[in-house]
């Protein structure tokens, strides 16, 4: 029987956020060419949301770009194509940028390796960073977050689920346990 | 483990209207991932895929290997002038000694009718049709139906009209399935003798009369007068047949709203299309070379899920 935590509600979600939002600025010396890519799909909310908080901050708007990795994904051959849900898209050149990849979940670390893969092919960043409102551990590739909204210990089975209002009418971040 | 599209690709008239939906809808991303400067994604890698053609063709074939190669698939081409075909192999032979090669697709063109589901069946690698004789051409149909959805927004109730030689024409064949399974009203027009019999009871209308087709149509899908049809005495000769079922700007500028023309290629103009009318605004020509790369990405991709399982075929040869 899966029973659900929460892990965020609303209002921890809003603190989170700002306190991420500071934290990117912190880290990058100001918002001069930065840019912020969210991961398809609730990543590229939670981008669209720091760089509101950022854009209120530091007065001036942030390039945001989303990413869908499913074609840069190391499994399809084991577990079939799945449907590319979202397109990718960038504000612009990436050569010389701050690119800030914003997702909703660290787990295994198998998607920003797919999302640094792709990214790559689209130009040469200056510097990458790795943004992520919760991170579950479990890593199984050398990949680890640069600003983290909360962390929290799981086993294999679990899930956590980020709910964003734009898509699922609440902010939150639950943990349904197997 | 099979794939939303199972094994093969062999025509459209075996598929369902959400398989085609699925085709589509995965086709949008694919279209993106050919405007990017590096294009190429990894999807594909370390698939093998052949391309066997025994019949000429110069836009197929490189759509498809565009779409292969921008999947970061490895390709072999094999014509049949300069292989073994050319020395009498059977096709079920060449297939069979490329799959001891260990490849994982087989995209096939053959002159007749049958040959890709007959090459499906008895080999393990993933098949796709490229056209067959006058059976299907799947690819064909499945990106004519993407440049329409992209131009109307939406498939069903469109009024379609195919023009010219739908007896001869694996394109009519799969674009009639395709509309029809997506909800499409179709028509198809053209001289009785390029007509084949039975289509009204598919729901088709028949039509004799282009002024007839272009005053009902949202859109014109024109097809190539293939001119070896003039020997078999099908049409009289190419200026009557431009004179009486020509698509010219004259006709089109009589259409009541406006009208889109689509047109497979290669086109003879001044015989079933006139030059102004390809080059003009009505055509989505153009486009529809575009589409077919994106469309033959995504059937890749989506059959790439129902790939051979070379350890157990190794294991059935000891």
């Amino acid at each position: 029987m899966p029973t659900t935590s929460r892990i965020l509600d609303e209002r921890a979600m809003a603190r989170a956020l700002a306190r991420m939002a500071s934290e990117i600025v912190e880290r990058c010396q100001g918002s001069d060419d930065l840019m912020l890519v969210g991961i398809q799909r609730r990543g590229v909310e939670l981008a669209q949301r720091l760089a509101e908080l950022i854009q209120k901050h530091e007065g001036r708007a942030v390039p945001l770009g989303k990413l869908d990795i499913t074609l840069y994904r190391d499994d399809l051959q084991s577990i079939g194509p799945r449907p590319v849900v979202g397109e990718t898209s960038l504000p612009g050149d990436l050569d010389g940028q701050t690119v800030v990849i914003v997702d909703d979940v660290l787990y295994t670390g198998r998607t920003i390796r797919a999302a640094l893969d792709e990214l790559a092919d689209f130009g040469r960043p200056r510097r990458i960073f790795l943004c992520v409102l919760v991170d579950r551990g479990g890593r199984e590739l050398p990949i680890q977050a640069d600003v983290v909204g909360t962390t929290v210990t799981t086993t294999q089975g679990d899930r956590v689920d980020v709910l964003v209002r734009e898509r699922d009418g609440e902010d939150a971040a639950n943990l349904v346990r197997a | 483990m099979t794939s939303l599209l199972g094994k093969d690709l062999i025509g459209l008239e075996g598929l369902t209207a959400d398989q085609i939906t699925a085709i589509l809808d995965t086709a949008e991303p694919f279209k993106e991932v050919s405007e990017r400067s590096i294009k190429k994604v990894p999807a594909l890698r370390g698939k093998t895929i052949v391309n066997l053609f025994f019949e000429a063709s110069t836009r197929t074939r490189i759509s498809f290997e565009f779409a292969e190669k921008r999947l970061s698939a490895d390709t072999v081409n094999v014509a049949s002038q300069g292989s073994s075909v050319s020395k009498g192999e059977t096709l079920v032979d060449t297939a069979r000694n490329l799959e001891a090669m260990r490849i994982d697709m087989v995209v096939i063109r053959h002159h007749s009718s049958g040959a890709a589901q007959f090459l499906g069946e008895r080999i393990r690698s993933n098949v796709i049709n490229a056209g067959d004789g006058k059976h299907e051409h799947p690819t064909q149909g499945l990106l004519d139906l993407l440049t329409l959805r992209d131009r109307f927004g939406r498939i069903k109730g469109l009024k379609v009209a195919i023009c010219g030689d739908v007896l001869h024409s694996r394109v009519a064949r799969s674009n009639i399935w395709g509309l029809l399974k997506l909800g499409a009203q179709v028509a198809v027009c053209g001289p009785p003798t390029l007509l084949p019999r039975g289509l009204e009871s598919l729901g088709v209308t028949v039509m004799h009369h282009i002024e007839d087709a272009i005053g009902w149509a949202d859109a014109l899908n024109v097809l190539r007068l293939q001119l070896e049809r003039m020997e078999g005495g099908f049409v009289p000769s190419l200026r009557e047949y431009n004179r009486i079922f020509g698509v010219t700007r004259e006709r089109l500028e009589r259409a009541p709203g406006d009208i889109v023309v689509l047109h497979p290629g290669p086109m003879n103009r001044g015989v079933e299309i006139d030059s102004d009318v390809a080059d003009g605004p009505h055509s989505v020509i153009l486009p529809q070379v575009t589409n077919g790369v994106a469309v033959r990405m995504a059937v890749l991709y989506l059959l790439a899920g129902g790939a051979p399982d070379w350890r157990s075929q190794a294991a059935d040869e000891r």
